[in-house]
């Protein structure tokens, strides 16, 4: 039988606020455990939550940003259970009127195809704590410096079919809370998190599987691998009972909840649908009915940041990038400006592409820091991609110079080429001095050249071209070398 | 509407009420009278009458985002049962 998958997505989206969603506690990622807990966070008897009126404009930025309606009056309820870092033994939230009704995002595929994902709704809501589950004497420790951070929870229809089409999505949701700026975005310091539902059913069915949850996943990989396993398990369970009817395949599956572990690759059931939480919502007494008017959204929409979408398309017109590399460079709000100011300083719009999602891409990768931490600035990028445009130095050096920038960015361009003897070999007479020597240094080589048949010799000129830059100690300009040493070993032919 | 034990240890349960055996029927009992006003008051016609979210006819204050609670952790732990390098202690956690 041939599967289908159906996958949705509800997504937590960290606000970045100062203070928390009900209190004046702080935010700040990182500080010592329950510093930044105060009585309403903890819960305590006889205090008052008030709504941060950031938390509640940031939901709205995010409702205008996927063309959703903005509910005028929304309501708080409670979400009832028990668990150790839930202080309150509720969880305040939104059900029945959330902020953010229906919306939807454009995602863009690998084959360049774009479908629409269609938004159920989005509601504010608080974090909870954290569990340290390291043994104090058979006790588990708990830090609620992260209980009562504003979040939104980002409720997605079962629109995705795949892995791809479901890390595009969260991709694109990524993209739009940075750009609005309503989310630092830090993948790691768990500011968005994604809870996967996953179902399948034979192809054409209309009617939906079974589906599992899959919680907390925190990266993009993560959550491709878990899905692509949930997907195939699923699949493997259906068909080793022979399940052939819709109605025994939805009940080969078990409606659960499920934990991928992206360290060991492992997914387990956390808990199944009969023991399921009952979380008796009511509307929390403590807090009114949220009312905002027109005018309200209106001011928000008026100063709406640049979207991903709009600034691709601006991008493909105002520096005539391709639509992959605007797609890359647009995606992320600091990726974008940063490009667009290394743009403005080297006035070469795609060499500056090149280099952003090239060199410092694989910079950023490989030292996993993000490009609002980096020492080297975007008029530092640009004098360098100038030197090459204007010829003073090859995409060679440039490489070089590039990490030695990033290793001391409280130099110049001009003066590291200088440290190390000037741009490239202008006098070609210089160059010549050098190729000349090579040749007279490798007279095994030359022989095997004059030897060879007309069609190797270009394969073998390589060897020639590598010993020049060695001994220009890259300086010289490769296609020079070629041209100069072409001419110099068909003489000695 | 009526309730019976096996509901009210479930929803005991849920909210983690004690509730002895001896006290059940006599528990049992009292909630379903609870249970028989709300079926008078559903009794009454409310088509055309929005659900009501707050007794109170207003609506919600909002303070601005500033950070005003410093750090009170000494004192808040004193209520705890226990606490250790500034974390509450709670019987463990299993997954």
């Amino acid at each position: 039988m041939k599967w289908e998958t159906v996958i949705g997505l509800e997504v937590h989206v960290q606000l970045a606020t100062q203070s928390k969603i009900f209190s004046g506690a702080s935010t700040a990622f990182g500080a010592e455990p329950n510093t930044q807990a105060c009585a309403i966070d903890l819960g305590l008897p006889g205090v008052l939550p008030v709504l941060n009126e950031e938390a509640l404009r940031y939901a709205i930025m995010f409702g205008l940003a996927i063309n959703a309606d903005i509910n005028k009056r929304s309501v708080f309820d409670r979400k009832n259970y028990f668990y150790p870092d839930l202080p309150k033994g509720y969880q305040t939230t939104q059900m029945d009127h959330p902020i953010v009704g229906a919306g939807e995002v454009e995602i863009q595929l690998a084959d360049g195809n774009k479908r629409t994902v269609r938004i159920h709704h989005a509601h504010l809501e608080e974090d909870a704590g954290k569990s340290l589950h390291e043994d104090f004497h058979n006790m588990s420790g708990i830090d609620l410096n992260r209980a009562g951070t504003p979040l939104i929870e980002i409720v997605s229809e079962p629109d995705m079919r795949n892995a791809e089409e479901a890390v595009a999505y969260a991709r694109k949701l990524h993209s739009i809370v940075t750009s609005l700026g309503i989310c630092d975005g830090e993948m790691s310091q768990g500011s968005m998190r994604f809870d996967v539902n996953i179902s399948v059913r034979p192809q054409g069915e209309r009617e939906f599987g079974t589906r599992t949850e899959t919680k907390n996943l925190n990266s993009f990989k993560f959550m491709e691998e878990a899905i692509e396993k949930e997907v195939a398990r699923q699949i493997e369970v259906i068909e080793a009972c022979g399940a052939d009817t819709m109605e025994k395949i939805q009940k080969a599956i078990t409606q659960e909840t499920r934990l991928y572990n992206g360290e060991t690759g492992e997914a387990k059931s956390m808990r199944s649908k009969e023991e399921a939480n009952d979380y008796r919502y009511f509307p929390c007494p403590d807090l009114l009915p949220v009312e905002i008017d027109d005018a309200y959204i209106d001011v928000l929409r008026d100063k709406l940041p640049e979207l991903p979408d709009a600034r691709e398309a601006r991008f493909i017109e105002q520096y005539q990038l391709s639509a992959y590399d605007a797609s890359i460079l647009a995606d992320e709000a600091d990726m974008a400006s940063f490009f667009e100011a290394v743009c403005s300083s080297s006035g070469d719009a795609k060499l500056s592409a090149n280099w952003c999602m090239g060199e410092l891409s694989a910079r950023l990768n490989a030292e996993e820091i993000s490009i609002r931490d980096i020492a080297l600035s975007a008029e530092q990028l640009g004098t360098l991609i100038a030197r090459i445009t204007d010829g003073t130095i090859s995409s060679k050096m440039a490489k070089d110079i590039f990490d030695t920038l990033w290793k001391s960015p409280d130099k110049t361009v001009d003066a590291i080429i200088e440290d190390q003897g000037g741009g490239v070999i202008a006098d070609s007479s210089e160059l010549e001095g050098m190729i000349d020597e090579v040749i007279a240094n490798s007279d095994k080589q030359v022989e095997n050249y004059r030897k060879a048949t007309e069609d190797k010799r270009p394969k073998m000129l390589g060897y020639f071209v590598g010993q020049v830059m060695k001994l220009s100690q890259g300086k010289a300009e490769p296609k020079q070398v070629n041209e100069i040493l072409l001419k110099k070993l068909n003489d000695l032919l | 509407m009526s309730i019976d034990r096996s509901e009210v240890e479930k929803i005991a349960h849920l909210a983690r009420l004690n509730i002895t055996e001896e006290t059940l029927a006599a528990t049992t009992r009292s909630l379903g009278e609870v249970l028989a006003l709300v079926d008078e008051l559903q009794a009454v016609d409310t088509s055309g009458i929005s659900p009501l979210a707050h007794p109170l006819d207003t609506t919600q204050r909002l303070r601005a985002d500033e950070v005003t609670e410093p750090n009170r952790r000494e004192q808040l732990q004193e209520n705890a049962p226990a606490a250790e390098d500034g974390l509450f202690l709670v019987p463990k956690v299993i997954d």
